[in-house]
Formats: C-alpha cells, structure tokens, sequence
C-alpha cells in the first residue's frame, strides 16, 4: 500500500451531506470480480447520461478546471450506505489521495484506511469555508494535507487542522500491510485467546479440543 | 458490576488494544456473499494466505442472482456470473459452508444466518455487506465490514475495532394495529435524522420491542445502519431464546444465552425515549431513510427539513412538492423484498391484505421472499397462491429489487414503494423514485395503486 505523507493538489468541492456509496458507484457497474479499473464509473449516475456513454457536462467531476483533482471536499456522512469497497477503489482508482469531510459512514471509513485513501475530519464549518474556496477558484485553490502535522494548508497560508485516529494515522503512514501488521502485533494474542476459548466455546473453532 | 450487553460483548471478545480508541476484537463467524466474497478470497490466495477457521465462514448466492422463477438466466447483472463463478470457485477445497442456489438454505445472508443458528446471543459476526447489524436482534454483536476487513478477519480472525458508545433508544408503548417495526423504526430515523446514531452502538428497547418478535426485531436491527449506527442490538430475552431453541443447526443446544442482556442498573453513554403508542404507518418521501413522515401526512416545507439543500434536491428527484398529500401519490410498482422486511411474517402480514383483493392493474407487483427455506414455508402455507391469485409475481431468494445491479428495471421516473432500506437516488435504478414502508404498506399501495394507509383495509 502505497504511504500517505503529503498530498497537494486541486480540491474537488462535493459539499453534501449523506453522500452515499450507491452515489460513489452503482452496483451496475460493478463489472468484475476486481479491485481494479472502477475510476471510470466513479459517481456514474451523476456523471454520465443516461447509457454511461456521454459525459455530463455540469457535473463537477466533468468540469476542465477539475480534472487533476486529488483532494474531494465532502459533506456530513460521506460514504454512508452499503459496504461495497468498490466506492473507495473508485475513489482511488480515480486519483483521489484524500477526502475532506465533517464525517464519513463507519464502514467507508475503514475501507479508506485500508487502500491508503485519508479521510481526514473537518467542522461541518472548514469543510464549508473548503468547499467554498474550491468553487470560487478552482485552479489557484490548491490545497497541501500533511498527515503527520494533522492540518490541511490553504492558499491564503491558513491552516486548517484535521482529525483521525492513531492507529489509523500510523497505518497511513506507514502503508504497511494492515494483516502483517495485525499478525505482528497480536500475533501470540490470538493464540492464546483461541487457546482458551477452544475450551469455553468449543463450537466455534474447526480444532475444538 | 452492571454492564450493557454492548460492554459485555466487547470486553469478551476484546483481544488487545490498539490505541486509546480502538480494540482489537475476536470475530467468531463471517459470513460472504458473491459480490464481496471473492475479491477477498483472491486476494488471500494471491498473498499465499491461509484461512484460519476455515469450518466458522460461510457463504450464499444473494446479491445478483436471477430472482424470477426457475432464476431462466442465473443472474441479469452485466458480468454477474463472474462473480458466481468466482465464488464457487474460490471456495472449493476451502472448508467454507456454501450454499448455492439448489441448497435451501440459500438466501439472503442475514436471514440465512438467523435461521442456521450461523448467528446467535454472544457471537462477534461480520460479512462485507453493511445490513449485517440484523442480527443484533440476537444479542450478538455484528456489522458490516468491507472487502479487505473480510480479507483481513478471514485471514486473522480479529478486526481492530473503533470502540463505538452505546446509546440505548426506548420505545413506549404498543404500536396500533397495522403499525409495525419498519414504521417504528422509519420514525426514530426521522426523528432524529439519517447521522442520528453516529458513532453508537445502539440497543433498541422498551415496551414495543419487549412485545415485538423476533422478525420484527431483525427489522429494526437492519436499518440501525441507516441510522449511521455502527451496529444494532436487541437483549436476550424469552422470545430470544425461543428463536434460538428453535433446533438451528449451528447453535449449540445445550449453551445457556440468557445472560446475553443489558443488566437493570448498566448506564448507557446516551438514552433516548420515544413513545410509539400514536404512530401511524409511516413512508418516506425523499431519498433520505431520514425524510419519512406519517402517512396521512403532508409533504414539509423546505425549510422545516433537516438539511434544506438536501431537501429540495429529494423533492426535485422524487417530484414531489411541499404540502402535498403522501396518500395522492400515484406509484408504478409495489416491491416486497430484500432483508429488511421479507421474513415469513411479513409475507403472511401481506398476504392476510391481499387475499380476495387485486393489485391496480397499472402497476407491477413483486415478492421476492428473501430467503428460500423462507419461500418454502410461505408456499406450504398457500401464500404463493395469494399474492399470486392478487396479481404480484412470486420470485425465488435473493436481494432482488432493494438495488439495481443491472437489467430489467424500472423507467427513469417512475414511482416505486418498497419494503426495503434504502431510497437513495438511484438506487433501485437510474432516475426511479422509492418511497420506504413496510409490507403492511407496500400490499395496500398495491391494491389502490397509490401510497395508501393499510388500516384501510385491516
């Protein structure tokens, strides 16, 4: 996984609340068993016209000035709804290193971390000065977000500071593989929790003692 | 020590700590599906990765098969039968429980689950599609996962775990007659909004769950996702126990659940009551689980909703317009499906509505029972012939409808009520417009042909 340090770029304004994964990519065009290839039909409802073939020319993502976008400037409960990971892969597959938002659905979150997408948590109000600033002035608004410092570098020299778990940060950080790094740490503690619980639940193990 | 049963839950299958917010948590059972399930299993073989507990993963066709009848072309998802392929395929030789479309206990995961005894009061459980929190109503602690979290616990067994707070939400009262779950829960998510359980674990309780069985409990469980919740919970109780007894092949006889309930004294981290003993039926309006109203109600105005700007995009998507009345809306289909609400309860609640009545003749009806040791009990019974007799298609097992994965579906613009979960746009097809209720609902806006109150016809 690739390690998220410091990002700098074009920031997409996407400022609305409940931004679901059905939104971040239909089931339809979840095509093959894959991780790959899914930036194509990123936000494909709102993207394309009907058929997937002819560009919708409103749509933000469509727009000139916002094509080398890396950094997504969400509302409220990004990402809610269904599990599909698909929506973080498109996401990345896209180009997209971060998303900026006031909060993000707890599934969608996780899936984040486990690509090397940040998403990075704001007030509902920075998420709107952000979106704002984004809008007004697409090309000159680009943003720079340093993990390590927690804080998100606006144009105007303004600094804006992010929040994320620790764990979470380190495994961003780090872009070490998140089963490695479990079997590393708690390696010997599963052993030893499956050890005992052989015993008391016996059903739930295909070795019970 | 008084504790919750989310603390109880936690602190039993807490293996470690990962920082000061996160634990690491033993997984019992996982449960895959066709469209998540193989990414997750490639990607392990790729890695050279074994599966640990091979005999505790489970599996089912669900997402994208075919529903109609004799399933005449496996699935109607463009590349859909990659993913049954590549299930099939990457389960073989694995040890992984599958049941595939001729088994009958295929169906959807949850209720597949349930009726295994798969899910059971004091099991840690998850499956990469975010309805898992179900099962909650069991008094276990299960939720949704992604991809390479189901990669991760299939590979390790345990899942670092952001510790949620627990919130615990009461309902007084009993619901009236032709009032269900589905409008008891549509109602808390309307009241308190779409995000309103962020960040908790929350445990539904008082008199009307106390009172509601267990499908209906599971109903509830099953939108606590739409309420933002990490996960949905119900404490063990006598109607829990029956459930569990209930000779379920992967539930042990002989284990005593009981404790597997909140202790009278245990303190949540928030408490929240609403009284349910004046709910109507309730539907949604917008593409929010969030915009949901009474049904003899009319539409708010702009400014009266939650989010303004969110809100007058829903009235644009779902032409609709404020004080207009739920009850005039004319609809194009009528859909009894997915996991939220096909139980065999509720396909009996529905056809009790049905019987001796026709669906409109301008609208398209569909039952998709959502599990097929489900369908089996509802054709023993006659029901088949009811809603059959009625004018609504009678499909096989699946999640069927609750989403467009490709296909035939619905007309950009057209009007659909349904007993599943979700109305976002888009959902059950590009430009189709979903209003949220129960079964109840669903079969009595068939017959009309319009959103119509069910205590109409009770």
């Amino acid at each position: 996984m690739r390690p998220f340090t410091v990002v700098s770029g074009v920031a997409l304004p996407f400022y609305q609340a409940n931004v679901d994964t059905d939104a971040i990519i239909p089931s339809r065009a979840i095509r093959e068993v894959s991780k790959q290839g899914l930036g194509r039909f990123l936000f494909a409802n709102l993207r394309y016209l009907p058929g997937d073939e002819i560009v919708h020319p409103d749509f933000v993502l469509n727009r000139p000035e916002y094509a080398e976008a890396c950094i997504l400037i969400g509302g409220s409960n990004f990402g809610c709804g269904s599990s599909r990971e698909h929506a973080v892969w498109a996401l990345a597959d896209y180009g997209f290193r971060a998303i900026i938002a006031p909060g993000f659905g707890a599934i969608f979150f996780r899936n984040c971390i486990n690509n090397g997408l940040l998403p990075a948590q704001v007030t509902e109000a920075q998420a709107q000065e952000l979106a704002e600033g984004a809008r007004k002035e697409p090309i000159k608004y680009q943003l720079t977000v340093n993990l390590k410092t927690q804080e998100i570098a606006l144009p105007s020299k303004k600094v804006i500071p992010f929040s994320i778990d620790a764990d979470a940060q380190q495994q961003l950080l780090r872009g070490a593989d998140p089963i490695d790094m479990t079997l590393e740490t708690v390696g010997e503690d599963i052993l030893a929790f499956e050890q005992k619980d052989r015993k008391n639940r016996p059903w739930l193990h295909s070795n019970p003692e | 020590m008084s504790a919750t049963l989310f603390a109880k839950l936690w602190s039993a299958h807490r293996i470690a700590s990962a920082d000061e917010k996160s634990d690491f948590l033993y997984i019992d059972r996982i449960f895959l599906h066709e469209r998540m399930g193989p990414v997750a299993l490639q990607s392990l073989r790729e890695k050279g990765r074994a599966i640990r507990n091979p005999t505790q993963v489970f599996a089912t066709i669900d997402h994208i098969v075919d529903t109609r009848p004799g399933r005449p072309n496996g699935t109607r998802t463009l590349g859909g039968e990659k993913f049954i392929d590549a299930l099939r395929e990457s389960v073989e030789q694995t040890g992984i429980h599958l049941y595939d479309l001729d088994d009958t206990r295929q169906g959807i995961v949850h209720l597949v689950a349930a009726e295994q005894g798969i899910a059971h009061p004091g099991l840690t459980l998850v499956c990469p599609d975010s309805h898992t929190s179900t099962l909650g109503a069991l008094g276990a602690l299960a939720w949704g996962v992604g991809s390479s979290d189901a990669e991760h616990v299939l590979s390790t067994r345990v899942l670092k775990v952001r510790k949620p707070d627990s919130m615990r939400v009461s309902f007084d009262g009993r619901t009236a007659e032709g009032v269900t779950a589905k409008d008891v829960v549509l109602y808390m998510i309307g009241s308190f909004g779409a995000s309103g359980g962020k960040g908790y674990a929350v445990e539904f309780a008082g008199e009307a769950v106390q009172g509601m069985g267990m499908p209906e409990r599971f109903t509830l469980c099953n939108m606590a996702v739409e309420f933002a919740a990490f996960c949905g919970l119900v404490s063990v109780d006598e109607t829990t126990l029956d459930y569990v007894g209930q000779n379920r092949p992967f539930t042990p006889s002989e284990v005593d659940f009981g404790h597997w309930s909140t202790d009278s004294e245990a303190v949540f981290d928030r408490e929240e009551t609403l009284s349910v003993r004046n709910l109507t039926p309730m539907v949604t309006w917008g593409t929010s689980p969030e915009h949901a109203l009474g049904i003899q109600e009319v539409i708010p105005a702009v400014a009266d909703c939650r989010n303004t700007s969110l809100a007058q995009r829903a009235m644009d998507y779902m032409a609709v317009r404020p004080k207009q009345a739920m009850q005039d809306l004319r609809i194009d289909a009528a859909f009894l499906v997915s996991c939220t609400n096909t139980r065999l309860e509720d396909l009996r609640k529905a056809a009790h509505l049905l019987k001796g009545r026709r669906v409109n003749k301008n609208i398209q009806a569909v039952c998709v029972p959502g599990s097929t040791q489900t369908r089996l009990q509802a054709e023993e019974e006659g029901l088949d012939q009811i809603f059959r007799s009625a004018g609504f298609e009678w499909h096989e097992a699946g999640c069927g409808m609750c989403f467009y994965a490709g296909g035939d579906t619905l007309a950009a613009g057209s009007r659909a009520i349904s007993s599943s979960n979700r109305n976002f746009e888009g959902r059950q097809g590009p430009g189709v417009r979903t209003h949220l209720a129960s079964p109840l609902t669903v079969a009595a806006s068939a017959v009309t042909g319009r959103i119509t109150d069910p205590r109409e016809f009770l």
